[in-house]
């Protein structure tokens, strides 16, 4: 598997609290590399943190380059988009006023957002923080997705979402993941599926398993290092 | 009725000052987590070099006032400005420290500018129509304040009109918000720090030359004990409102010139006080959020 993020020995802390501990894997130059765990092991903070957005340790390099030491806004630059958990959108800012601000580069394909999200066409001078959840995803969606990315860091995009939404948002992902790679944290096993080529799964801050996402999901594994069985998944 | 209306005329007059030292102050803090304690400095500064210079110009006319104006303006501006760039820039992320800078520079400026312009404050000459007053329904309004209130008006428009139109604006206003989430959509969001304590400075330094239109005199604690109001305005408004820190800015001196007349001089208790209604029932001010 050719990597396009490589992550060694990632550490990372918030206010002296260690919340991320020896964390190492790889994230494959094509497709979805799903972060998988239970709640609170680590993975939003392992995202984070290899952004920037928490003090970190470790080695990081983004193909073939330490980011590690670089700013957060420097890590995007370099064409990492970040999709927050809990949408983050600018609650004060218009719809338009939101995705202007996430321009990076030249040329943002502005047209993508019409293409994958149209009602936010008709929202754009509506207060973002006035939309539903739904559509609050779908502005964090399209400030990620109309850059020119390289690497899509894309934390758990449907949480909380009604379930139409959720095969929205999982369209437009599945539709992103064809251009770019994407390391995906999601409690949904059903997305997971139907998006992720690989696995890594957190346990107790560190990886626990790294493999083929059909193998894992298939297995007792899901059970073990997730707490949810192949049925309750189906459900 | 007179009385009431001059009463609540210069005391918007008074809130025009406060405002111009607080609108800085509650932008800085909104973006960037920083009670600047040197904003006072700012004031002080900018308050001297413009009294130096429009004296030089022409003491006691107009084209001074004016000169000594628009170097108030630039010389906070750029002092605020290297501030944050030599002083805060690199304790990025480190607000404690931060503040304890700011704290430290507020202190050692005083002793600065009293080592420079003596302990005394210095009278100063102003255009003879300022120190006139105008009969508004039977109220003899002082005619510094609308020089005042007309400044303060135009400082706030033009902020309004920076923070609407200009894409540094969008930044600032998102920045407010969730300074973390700028940075994570690639912006960087330090440019804007410094702009902020800019126009932050810039309004300060104004209000500086315009406290020595208002009291009469420059002195080296002007701006210390214009800062202790302008901190209550902005945690009053809401740390990082704009539109707060106007509305605070007026009812703080309102209240403020209210208590002093009618309840024997109790003006600075009154408005603490008001904080603490504020803090009790409202928090985050009257117009302020919880920012990430």
């Amino acid at each position: 598997m050719t990597a396009i993020l490589s992550v060694r020995g990632l550490e990372a802390r918030i206010a002296g609290q260690q919340v991320v501990e020896d964390v190492s894997f790889d994230v494959a130059a094509h497709g979805v590399t799903a972060l998988l765990g239970r709640n609170g092991v680590g993975k939003s903070s392992t995202i984070k943190a290899l952004l920037g957005l928490y003090e970190r340790t470790g080695e990081v390099t983004f193909d073939g380059e330490r980011i590690d030491r670089l700013l957060t806004h420097r890590i995007v630059q370099r064409g990492i988009a970040y999709v927050p958990e809990d949408r983050e959108v600018f609650g004060g800012l218009t719809v338009e006023e939101n995705l202007r601000l996430a321009e990076r580069g030249g040329a943002p394909n502005r047209a993508i957002v019409g293409e994958l999200f149209p009602e936010l066409l008709q929202r754009a001078k509506q207060q973002a923080g006035t939309l539903s959840g739904g559509q609050q995803q779908m502005v964090s969606l399209s400030r990620a997705l109309m850059n020119d990315n390289r690497l899509l860091l894309v934390d758990e995009p449907t949480k909380g979402l009604a379930p139409l939404i959720v095969g929205t948002v999982t369209k437009a992902l599945e539709a992103a993941a064809e251009r770019t790679p994407m390391l995906l944290v999601e409690q949904n096993l059903q997305v997971v599926r139907a998006l992720a080529h690989t696995v890594v799964v957190l346990s107790g801050g560190r990886v626990v398993h790294t493999g083929p996402a059909s193998e894992f999901l298939d297995s007792d594994l899901v059970h073990r290092h997730l707490g949810v069985s192949t049925d309750q998944e189906a459900a | 009725m007179s009385t009431v209306l001059l009463l609540l005329i210069t005391g918007v007059g008074l809130g025009a000052l406060y405002f111009l030292v607080a609108s800085g102050l509650s932008l800085i803090y909104g973006l960037m987590g920083v009670l600047n304690f040197a904003h006072g400095s700012f004031l002080t500064l900018a308050g001297f070099l413009g009294w130096e210079v429009g004296r030089r110009v022409g003491d006691g006319s107009w084209g001074g006032l004016l000169v000594g104006m628009l170097v108030g303006l630039v010389v906070g501006a750029l002092v605020a400005a290297i501030t944050e760039l030599v002083f805060i820039r690199p304790l990025y992320n480190r607000h404690i420290e931060q503040v304890l800078v700011t704290v430290g520079l507020g202190l050692a400026s005083v002793a600065l500018f009293e080592g420079i312009w003596g302990t005394d404050p210095i009278q100063i000459r102003l255009p003879e129509w300022l120190g006139g007053t105008t009969d508004v329904l039977g109220a003899n309004i002082p005619n510094d304040r609308w020089l005042l209130i007309g400044t303060a008006a135009v400082v706030l428009v033009l902020i309004v009109l920076f923070l609407q139109r200009t894409s540094y604006g969008l930044v600032i206003r998102a920045g407010v918000e969730n300074r973390t989430m700028v940075t994570a959509l690639g912006i960087d969001v330090r440019r804007a720090f410094t702009i902020v304590f800019a126009i932050g400075g810039a309004a300060a330094g104004l209000g500086g030359v315009l406290a020595s239109v208002y009291y009469g005199q420059v002195g080296a604690h002007q701006g210390t004990s214009l800062l202790i109001y302008a901190f209550i305005v902005t945690v009053i408004g809401g740390l990082g409102s704009l539109t707060g820190a106007a509305i605070a800015s007026v009812l703080v001196a309102v209240i403020q010139q209210f208590a002093n007349f009618y309840l024997g001089g109790t003006g600075d208790i009154a408005i603490v006080l008001a904080l603490a209604a504020v803090l009790l029932v409202r928090p985050t001010g009257l117009m302020g959020k919880v920012t990430h």
